[in-house]
């Protein structure tokens, strides 16, 4: 009975341990804002504006990340040249980047200093500092996230089924739109959600590419960074918000992944 | 008040490094508790340095002229060490109401200075420094005079509760409801610290802003005079948070410590010495 009995107890405390760890946190933002000081906090004036903008500017990064990332997963998913293989890494580079080092690089490469700007916009204009800034930084650290979910759910497709619908007379837009797709969907949606939450929580590149400007750059998670300065129960507030909106998300990824995994979605 | 080590619900048991042992007597036994104070624990088992540390807290502005002051008090004092924390004012009152250790805080306006000592984290307070306030523009800026502010393309200013903030936004208040919202319509960013704002400017991103006379200097860029009937004067407060910083207070509010600050800009306080 010994042996079989000390790893399942050693286990169980470790992974219990670090479940409390990880829960912990989130428990005391909870227990330590009440329901007045969360009405309270959501009252403070930074709260709106930072809620629309991060809606807004989300809303269409997810747009831009579906509408260029779902060819590139297709094309990633269905090739297997050396290239492909480099370009994989490539798309995943942004997901390892710190997002401080984003942020540099970005100011760098899109702001009014840089050759690009210089070349295309000599009259000064540039991007830094303006919303179109903190949707590029949202593009740039959440679309990793979907092409390699989408890749992924792209893969799991089975290939004979693409070729009965090619042998069907099927041309290759219709396969995909009318095969892959509908066959891919629940990783799809899952992936788009995942991603969208990174967008949601972007704050590095944000700052520095983008700066700190109530209802024009002021994204959620700055107008935390601000508040947590001025008023701690509208920090308090905010996070708790976004919380309950990741809580959302992570169960529409869990239903996502379930559909993936189902077989029957896929005959 | 909250120290680093309150268990986050509010039954007001503080286990700080000496509080564990009364937090144990009582019989909280409880699996998060114990997490808890094992965390302190970690926190508290940091090894003791072999030379002395004292640590400074200091408003970003103070960057080089409190590095020269730490190395004037490393040569007065050896074998100990200054090390320098510095962030927008703002930020480091957070982080000492938020249970961070330091022995030094020296803030670049009385308002976080004053919450302290209400709150009693920090000792009585000292003025030991004024600093004005200038505009600085990119270079080859067409902005040559603080008239000409409202024509600058994009101004980036310090957020409303860091120091080079509010001070802006009371020069701005001062300059007339009409000029302040002339450029506040071209401001693109408020930044978390003094030295982010300057960044902009240097990096070219931004076209004018907002900053102290010492930026302007540590930049190298030309301080563009703001009318003194429109300026304000940023005065600069320390104080002590433990026994340890009285000496490091000393230094700064001595003719050396004064001697230093005037070679880096700041406007000297006679009086600071006593």
């Amino acid at each position: 009975v010994r042996p079989r009995g000390l790893w399942p107890i050693a286990a169980t405390l470790l992974g219990g341990t670090l479940l409390l760890f990880l829960f912990l946190p989130l428990l005391g933002l909870a227990l330590s804002t009440g329901w007045r000081d969360f009405l309270l906090g959501l009252d403070h004036p930074l709260v709106w504006p930072a809620l629309r903008l991060s809606l807004f500017t989300t809303t269409i990064s997810l747009a831009i990340v579906l509408a260029f990332g779902t060819p590139l997963a297709w094309i990633l998913s269905r090739s297997r040249g050396r290239i492909v293989r480099a370009m994989e890494t490539l798309v995943q580079l942004p997901v390892v980047i710190p997002p401080a080092v984003a942020g540099v690089a970005m100011l760098l490469a899109f702001g009014r200093q840089s050759t690009l700007a210089r070349w295309f916009f000599p009259e000064g204009f540039a991007f830094s500092f303006t919303t179109v800034a903190v949707i590029m930084a949202e593009v740039f650290v959440s679309a990793p996230f979907y092409v390699q979910a989408a890749g992924s759910a792209f893969r799991r497709v089975d290939e004979n089924l693409l070729l009965v619908a090619r042998t069907l007379g099927a041309g290759p837009f219709r396969v995909f739109a009318r095969v892959a797709l509908p066959l891919a969907a629940p990783g799809l949606v899952a992936g788009a959600a995942m991603s969208w939450a990174r967008s949601l929580g972007e704050f590095g590149a944000t700052l520095m590419f983008a700066g700190n400007l109530s209802g024009r750059t002021q994204t959620l998670p700055l107008a935390i960074y601000s508040a947590l300065e001025a008023d701690l129960r509208a920090a308090q507030a905010l996070a708790l918000l976004l919380v309950g909106v990741a809580f959302a998300l992570l169960l529409v990824v869990r239903a996502g992944a379930r559909g993936a995994s189902d077989p029957t979605g896929a005959s | 008040m909250r120290r680093s080590c309150d268990f986050p619900d509010q039954d007001g048991v503080k286990l700080d490094a000496d509080g564990i042992k009364k937090a144990s007597r009582r019989g909280t036994t409880s699996g998060m508790r114990g997490l808890w104070m094992a965390l302190c624990l970690v926190a508290a088992c940091q090894k003791p340095a072999k030379t002395q540390e004292i640590t400074v807290f200091a408003a970003s502005s103070l960057r080089e002229s409190f590095a020269a002051i730490g190395k004037a008090y490393e040569t007065a004092h050896p074998g100990t060490k200054v090390v320098l924390q510095l962030a927008g004012s703002q930020e480091l009152r957070t982080q000492l109401e938020h249970g961070a250790r330091a022995d030094v805080f020296a803030s670049a306006d009385q308002k976080h200075m004053a919450a302290l000592e209400a709150a009693e984290l920090v000792g009585p307070s000292r003025l030991f420094a004024r600093n004005e306030l200038v505009v600085v523009v990119r270079r080859g800026s067409a902005v040559g005079s603080f008239a000409e502010l409202p024509d600058a393309g994009k101004i980036v200013l310090g957020a409303a509760e860091v120091p080079v903030g509010r001070y802006a936004d009371q020069v701005l208040a001062k300059a007339g409801t009409d000029f302040r919202d002339r450029v506040v319509a071209h401001v693109v960013s408020r930044e978390p610290n003094v030295r982010q704002v300057l960044a902009k400017v240097t990096l070219g991103e931004a076209d004018a802003a907002i900053v102290y006379r010492t930026d302007a200097r540590v930049a190298g860029l030309d301080a563009i005079e703001i009318p003194p009937e429109t300026n304000v004067i940023a005065e600069y407060p320390i104080a002590t948070t433990g026994a340890a910083g009285q000496a490091f207070v000393e230094l700064v509010t001595s003719p050396e410590g004064q001697r230093i600050l005037a070679a880096h800009g700041f406007v000297p306080v006679p009086s600071a010495s006593r």
